[in-house]
């Protein structure tokens, strides 16, 4: 193919006798096509952090100045870890693409009230740094950073980041004066009313109240096409399915209702397995990473000695993102390429 | 059945995309001539297959119509002159594809038809019923392969080849691609609202030559002064009309057939494999014209339009005009203008010379302003996937790009490499700007040729 070099090239002017000569403009050569959508990776950033606002703005309802301080915290650390990173590879820092942020903030959002300063300040910067950098930068990571950075977070610094991490009086707030509805559930039995638990009245990590906040911020994700709806959808109907034998056996009065709404599951199912980078190619590698992490939620949460398992299901899942690729490979329409050779 | 199936659950085929599409710069503009440019260079090549070998001498004097150059071989179509003049040396030009071709320059005469003259030659005048029902099919190819017919909406496959009846592989339907996805082009829309007579018989007489009982046209729902037009001119004839939802590229043979017919085409096969012949609007006309009235196939509608040309049109012009004199007769370059592209925006070639001859297969030039092309740098592939859910035929335009990227070939054959069409959705839609139809094109060929080696 002989094509010229990209970038402009001198213009002949398109003369005839019969026109005058039109002022030479600089054309430019370029491979097609040559429109292009006006999507990029910093407008899909762009939109996560818009979908998060609802569970922003429940956060800070809810705990006022100790979920705008871990926000800031996770944030600035993540933004500037990135930058540091960047810098250490020799590549220009990509700070404008907003993804350190929403690591920041996703990383934030999953801590409690009453974390340490140095809890998501360590856990962004590990996002960043192991979660993302060390794989090549964005685009190239295995685990979702912001994962990565709070399972690290809470390796190290297990009583700021445990289920009793989450039950601090001495911060003045209402909510975290008893235990979680997953933990109490856990260990005492202890139901939660249905209506708090959706609306985001109870303790919590402080974006994983509100089921409403992340369903509302959620489904904006779906409809503007940054985040793929067969992930949460997969999700949703894999809970729903676990839910099933409980039924059959007679049941609580902890419904699947309470299983959805309860904990990270919303937060997750929308916002944190609905990352590109480590979720599946095609939209059935999709459904199939839906309904796993939704399965290994429901099992974390009904068989081990965790109260959750959000984070734990979506580090499992990622890792089998590149089985399911391989085993999602789409057959073309009109069938196989025939094969020469 | 199964079309009514498709058209119901709302999805003529999977993926697609709806770029803007400004056809309303040249949507209403009538066809008009272009004059004689001074001098038209004829490329030897102008299609899929063998090239022709000159059959006049330098200083000839020809007529418009007359033979210019023929081939023995099957795949390939005769090229002539399209206006009378004095025939010059043999030179080559460069096609918007960057392929080089033997041309043949004539220096115009003084003495040409007048506009309304070459227009009831090529379009206009009568196109009666009842020449289809005296036409021998034998004799319909024949005149087919005389007049150099070849596919216009872009591939330029002869059109003879595809119309010889095939013992093993018979044909039941011609449908006629009036359908015209490529944003910007509207040379087909305007052929189909001011000769659609031409068309409508051409296609019948096509389906007399292969043997085809239907003959359907597709037109996308935007254009639906388009296919009223097309029933008016069918005045009782069998060719129906049919409109599919107006989506990128649903102008594919692929995507015609699949949305038109419910038929789908193998990977790697013909519209042939499912006994459909598919033919342009402007190639059903051609037919029309050279079994009718014996003229060869010399002049097009060719579409000059964006916001970087002063005055979009639609023109009818002889083949072997340079762009630089469509170019002129639209009024010149906008300051602003920015790219030149031979073709429609998705899969047309961008140009930076204006001297190539317009060819059989050229079917617009859209001039985009700075505006229009943004400057978009590529970055990191996010894996996102939406490559994936735009590809109409169900590739995964990330894989191939990447495999072309590390030259891995069994990767590239793993993720069937060669069953891309190169329409451009998946560049189109990535967020990430990535090259893909660039890689992915650039791969097959290399692939090919390692294979080769
Ligand atoms: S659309 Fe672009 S960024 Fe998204 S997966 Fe495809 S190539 Fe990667
Ligand atoms: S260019 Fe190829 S890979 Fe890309 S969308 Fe079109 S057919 Fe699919």
């Amino acid at each position: 193919m002989t094509r010229s070099p990209h970038g402009p090239v001198p213009r002949e002017a398109a003369v005839t006798a019969s026109a005058p000569a039109p002022v030479a403009p600089a054309v430019s050569v370029a491979p097609g096509p040559h429109l292009h959508a006006a999507a990029s990776t910093q407008r899909m950033m762009a939109d996560v952090l818009v979908g998060l606002a609802p569970l922003v703005a429940v956060a800070v309802a809810q705990f006022r100045q100790h979920a705008l301080f871990q926000m800031a915290i996770a944030s600035c650390s993540a933004v500037v870890s990135e930058w540091l990173f960047a810098r250490m590879r020799g590549r220009p820092a990509t700070l404008w693409d907003l993804s350190a942020l929403v690591t920041g903030l996703i990383l934030a959002l999953s801590l409690p009230a009453g974390a340490p300063w140095y809890a998501g300040a360590v856990g962004a910067a590990v996002a960043i740094g192991l979660g993302k950098a060390i794989f090549g930068g964005l685009g190239q990571n295995l685990f979702n950073p912001a994962m990565v950075g709070r399972a690290f977070a809470m390796i190290s610094f297990p009583a700021a980041l445990g289920a009793s991490a989450y039950v601090s009086p001495s911060l003045g707030i209402e909510a975290v004066t008893s235990a979680t509805p997953l933990t109490a559930f856990k260990m005492s039995g202890q139901v939660t009313p249905i209506g708090p638990l959706f609306l985001g009245a109870t303790n919590g990590s402080i974006g994983e109240t509100s089921a409403l906040a992340a369903l509302l911020g959620g489904l904006y994700l779906c409809f503007r096409r940054t985040a793929p709806w067969e992930i949460p959808a997969g999700a949703i109907l894999a809970m729903g399915a676990a839910a099933l034998p409980g039924l059959a056996g007679g049941g609580t009065t902890w419904t699947l209702a309470h299983d959805l709404s309860a904990g990270a599951f919303m937060y997750g199912a929308f916002f944190i397995a609905t990352d590109p980078v480590t979720s599946p190619l095609t939209p059935r590698g999709k459904w199939i990473f839906g309904a796993g992490f939704g399965l290994l939620v429901a099992m974390i949460r009904r068989f081990s000695g965790y109260p959750e398992g959000v984070m734990f299901a979506i580090l499992v899942m990622n890792a089998l993102v590149p089985l399911i690729n391989r085993g999602t490979i789409p057959v073309p329409v009109g069938g196989p390429a025939p094969q020469t050779r | 059945m199964s079309a009514t199936m498709a058209r119901l659950r709302g999805r003529p085929f999977r993926g697609g995309v709806h770029p803007s599409e400004n056809k309303e710069l040249s949507w209403e503009c009538r066809i008009e001539t272009l004059p004689p440019p001074p001098v038209v260079q004829v490329p030897v090549l102008q299609h899929t297959g063998a090239p022709c070998s000159p059959v006049v001498k330098p200083k000839q004097e020809v007529r418009a119509g007359d033979l210019l150059a023929d081939s023995s071989a099957f795949v390939s179509a005769p090229v002539h002159a399209p206006v009378a003049g004095v025939v010059q040396r043999e030179t080559v030009a460069t096609l918007p594809n960057g392929r080089h071709v033997k041309v043949i320059p004539i220096q115009t005469a003084a003495d040409q038809p007048t506009p309304e003259d070459l227009w009831a030659d090529v379009y206009g005048g009568e196109w009666p019923l009842d020449g289809v029902e005296a036409a021998e099919p034998s004799a319909i190819v024949s005149a087919i392969r005389a007049a150099g017919i070849v596919g216009q909406g872009g591939a330029a496959f002869p059109t003879h080849v595809k119309l010889t009846p095939n013992p093993a592989k018979p044909v039941d339907t011609v449908l006629v691609n009036g359908c015209e996805c490529e944003p910007y082009l509207t040379s087909d829309h305007r052929l189909m609202l001011e000769a659609p007579r031409p068309i409508v018989v051409g296609a019948l007489l096509a389906a007399r030559a292969c043997g085809a009982r239907r003959v359907v046209a597709a037109v996308e729902d935007h254009k639906p002064g388009a296919s009223a037009a097309l029933r008016a001119a069918a005045d009782g004839a069998a060719f129906e009309v049919i409109e599919l939802p107006t989506k990128y590229p649903m102008g594919g043979e692929k995507q015609t057939v699949r949305a038109a017919l419910g038929r789908t085409i193998p990977t790697g096969g013909l519209p042939l494999d499912v006994g459909v012949v598919v033919l342009n609007v402007a190639t059903c006309a051609a037919i029309a014209r050279a079994v009718l009235r014996g003229r060869p196939l010399t002049h097009r509608v060719v579409t000059v339009t964006g916001r970087g040309i002063r005055t979009p049109k639609n023109l009818l012009v002889p083949v072997g005009a340079s762009y630089a004199d469509l170019l002129a007769a639209c009024g010149g370059l906008a300051p602003d203008a920015a790219r030149v592209i031979a073709g429609g925006p998705m899969m047309g070639f961008s140009l930076g010379s204006f001297q190539a001859p317009v060819t059989k297969g050229t079917s617009g030039i859209v001039v985009l302003t700075a505006a229009d092309v943004r400057a978009v740098e590529e970055t990191a592939c996010i894996r996102c996937g939406r490559c994936v859910d735009v590809c109409p035929l169900n590739l995964v335009p990330t894989r191939l790009a990447l495999a072309a990227r590390h030259k891995d070939w069994t990767m590239a054959r793993r993720f069937h490499i060669t069953a891309c069409m190169e329409c451009g959705c998946c560049a189109w839609v990535c967020p990430a700007a990535i090259p893909l139809v660039q890689l992915i094109r650039t791969g097959k060929v290399q692939m090919q040729k390692e294979a080769g080696a």
